[in-house]
């Protein structure tokens, strides 16, 4: 969806001149690859998915589902894990502000202060992918490890006291096993994602711009919010659905950084399907995800001010 | 203008058409089919005695291999019957194995398989929706006259007709020694503030839900729906107290070795591979769960013969120790224990190899569940494990 959205649709009607007839199919056969890609990876899977979540909750894997517009399953799924369903946007959200925070520093820092470091800092930032998301995932393990030094630290610096104030950790002075890690696992998993289109926006910026505004006697903070902020909120926007969109619907980090009152709709929807075998209310759950997602998507776009991405 | 107008017209019925074809397509596309099958109609023509093959399906580090001076349980059945055997470690889970197998033994026709084992409840389901073969009673004697009597009869295959347990193992408790004090109980688990947030329980449901029901002073065999509630409720309550960190599979070996976790629910097996001297396996006070992973011929194998050889085989005593001393499971064969002391001396007295007759009599196996029974307990046992 994000990944199309700021590429021009093809259209050959454009072109000003009339063109030559076989000029005029380029943009066609073009699209064809990427369309036919979607049709078969996304598009048919998207009906099967919208067919299992109208099935007879009645049936089973073994006798067999039937679709049988069942739009009851819709209101089962969400009575039943509303809580995974607001527990999955909240950590989804929680992750995206500090992505925003920490990725919006580095991206301005490698686009304005970098220097010759740039290129060696943007492969760092890319460095990460070089291994399994999952070994990542799991070496957070180690490092918050309830015997490690980061807690250890935490609790010399009562950190771990205001985790717990503000509730994103127990009362045991643990990290490992509490929303803190799982918001934490998500905002490293995903900060990447936010980092690069926020980088692309910054380094497209006028710098002269911003020394204009300097001129006219804006103060380096208000030059900020003035011109630099404004300028870069295409970033801010891809960068920002690129984390939560995927983000909402993980599920290996609460997973495997969480405990058993963490776990988030990716969860109830994996054991769903895998090991209770229930394809209506699994499939009636992730087209509920999917709608809240693209809803929340637009009402963000909307309101945000900028048609452009990246 | 015109051909604007004609272009919204044609934009439109191609709208409405997409929605059509989309409606049809919910409709009619993408139904699961009944996947009940009868084993009398699902009959292969056996061909063992010209073909000397045998494709067995079984989980990985599961047999013992052939080494410098050693020779291996299969090595030796080769030997002596002239069948090769295509040995394959893929099944890692009885839930994705029975995802791969589903779509073949759902339509009558052939998984490529002719013996695969899986764990008592997946045999259980497997058996009932008649995807499996009956065993020819004349042709694995040792079967019936060997097997222990504690795997003898379980509800879901009173007369071992349709499988044959490769190996056995127990769930109960473990806990690092090094780190907390002594554990005997599976109510400690539940209860004891020094464990709090440091106890892991298995997602295993028939494991972790034995234990619930023998707290509640009920037969996990056979038990009522107010039972379950019961001990459904507190386990719920447990969760709630924050007294479980995880509900995992095998992966709490790790965190109970790094001190993460202080004590849960474990395997036997598990334990004793692991190697760890300060891991110690116990019995719970409340009674131990016993499972196996079974043997089963599914429809349409064309080696049937051959697989009940291999059945046969593993059903004598000798051989029985010899796999059992690879692989520290309990060994399912009567007499393997004598066998021991030609095969490893050290391992005769292993009680993790060969439970006590006081062990095997506290052991509990699960109820068959019926396939609705059974999506209803799942989904009471994930909304605590999924919560």
């Amino acid at each position: 969806m994000t990944s199309t959205a700021g590429i021009a649709p093809a259209n050959p009607h454009d072109s000003a001149a009339p063109a030559p007839r076989g000029r005029k199919l380029t943009g066609y056969w073009l699209i064809l690859p990427a369309a036919l890609w979607l049709g078969v990876f996304f598009v048919i899977p998207f009906y099967s998915l919208v067919s299992s979540s109208l099935f007879d909750p009645n049936g089973s894997v073994l006798t067999g589902y039937n679709m049988t517009w069942h739009f009851a399953n819709y209101v089962d799924a969400i009575n039943d894990y509303k809580g995974q369903l607001w527990r999955s946007i909240w950590y989804a959200g929680l992750a995206t502000l500090a992505c925003l925070v920490i990725g919006y520093v580095l991206a301005y820092a490698i686009a304005f202060k970098a220097g010759r470091w740039k290129n060696l800092m943007l492969v760092l930032v890319i460095a990460p992918f070089f291994t399994s998301f999952l070994l990542r995932t799991l070496s957070w393990k180690l490092i918050l490890a309830d015997d490690g030094w980061v807690v250890g630290f935490a609790q010399t610096i009562h950190l771990t006291n205001l985790l717990n104030f503000i509730g994103l950790t127990g009362t045991d002075d643990r990290l490992l096993a509490t929303p803190f890690a799982v918001i934490a696992g998500l905002t490293y998993n995903f900060l990447p994602f936010m980092v690069l289109p926020l980088y692309a926006s910054l380094e497209k910026i006028d710098v002269r711009l911003i020394e204009a505004s300097s001129d006219l006697y804006a103060s380096p903070m208000r030059g900020f919010f003035k011109v630099t902020f404004p300028l870069s909120l295409p970033g801010v926007v891809a960068g920002t659905l690129l984390t939560f969109i995927p983000a909402a619907g993980d599920y290996i980090n609460a997973t495997l950084l969480g405990n058993t009152n963490t776990k988030m709709v990716g969860n109830v929807i994996q054991s769903l399907f895998t090991t209770q075998g229930d394809y209506a209310a699994a499939g009636a759950l992730s087209v509920t995800l999917m709608a809240i997602i693209v809803g929340l998507v637009l009402i963000y776009v909307r309101t945000s001010g900028t048609e452009d991405l990246v | 203008m015109a051909e604007l107008e004609r272009r919204t017209l044609l934009k439109g019925s191609v709208g409405v058409a997409a929605l059509g074809a989309s409606a049809a397509a919910l409709k009619w596309g993408f139904n699961t089919p009944d996947r009940k099958q009868n084993p009398a109609d699902c009959q292969a023509k056996d061909v063992s005695a010209t073909d000397k093959r045998l494709i067995f399906s079984n989980w990985p580090e599961y047999i013992d291999e052939d080494d410098k001076k050693y020779v291996s349980t299969l090595t030796q059945f080769e030997k002596d019957t002239g069948i090769k055997v295509d040995y394959t470690a893929d099944v890692n889970d009885n839930n994705e194995f029975f995802a791969k197998v589903a779509n073949q033994l759902g339509s009558c026709s052939s998984s490529k398989r002719d013996l695969f084992a899986l764990t008592d409840w997946m045999a259980a389901k497997m058996i009932q929706v008649g995807w499996i073969q009956k065993l020819d009673a004349s042709k694995v004697p040792n079967l019936h006259a060997n097997i222990i009597d504690s795997l003898k009869s379980p509800g879901w295959d009173k007369k071992r007709e349709y499988s044959a347990p490769w190996q056995s193992g127990l769930t109960g408790i473990a806990y690092n020694k090094k780190k907390v004090g002594e554990v005997k109980s599976f109510s400690e688990l539940l209860t004891r503030k020094d464990l709090k947030g440091r106890v892991t329980l298995l997602t295993e449901m028939r494991d972790t839900m034995g234990f619930m029901l023998l707290l509640e002073g009920a037969d996990p065999s056979n038990f009522t729906d107010a039972q379950w509630q019961k001990a459904m409720e507190r386990l719920k309550k447990a969760d709630g107290d924050g007294q479980f960190r995880a509900f995992t599979g095998n992966d709490y070996v790790q965190d109970l070795a790094s001190g993460n976790v202080l004590a849960a629910e474990a395997w036997s097996g598990d334990i004793a591979n692991a190697g760890d001297d300060n891991l110690v396996w116990i019995p719970p006070e409340e009674g131990i769960m016993i499972w196996a992973d079974n043997m089963l011929i599914p429809n349409l194998a064309t080696h049937k013969d051959n697989a009940e050889e291999w059945i046969n085989y593993y059903y004598e005593p000798e051989v029985g120790a010899k796999l059992a001393n690879y692989n520290s499971y309990i060994c399912p064969v009567k007499g393997a224990q004598e066998a021991m002391e030609k095969v490893n001396p050290e391992n005769v007295h292993n009680e993790l190899i060969f439970p006590t007759e006081k062990t095997l009599s506290q052991t509990h196996g699960f109820m068959a569940l019926d396939e609705a029974k059974s999506r209803t307990y799942e989904g009471d046992f994930s909304s605590v494990t999924a919560s």
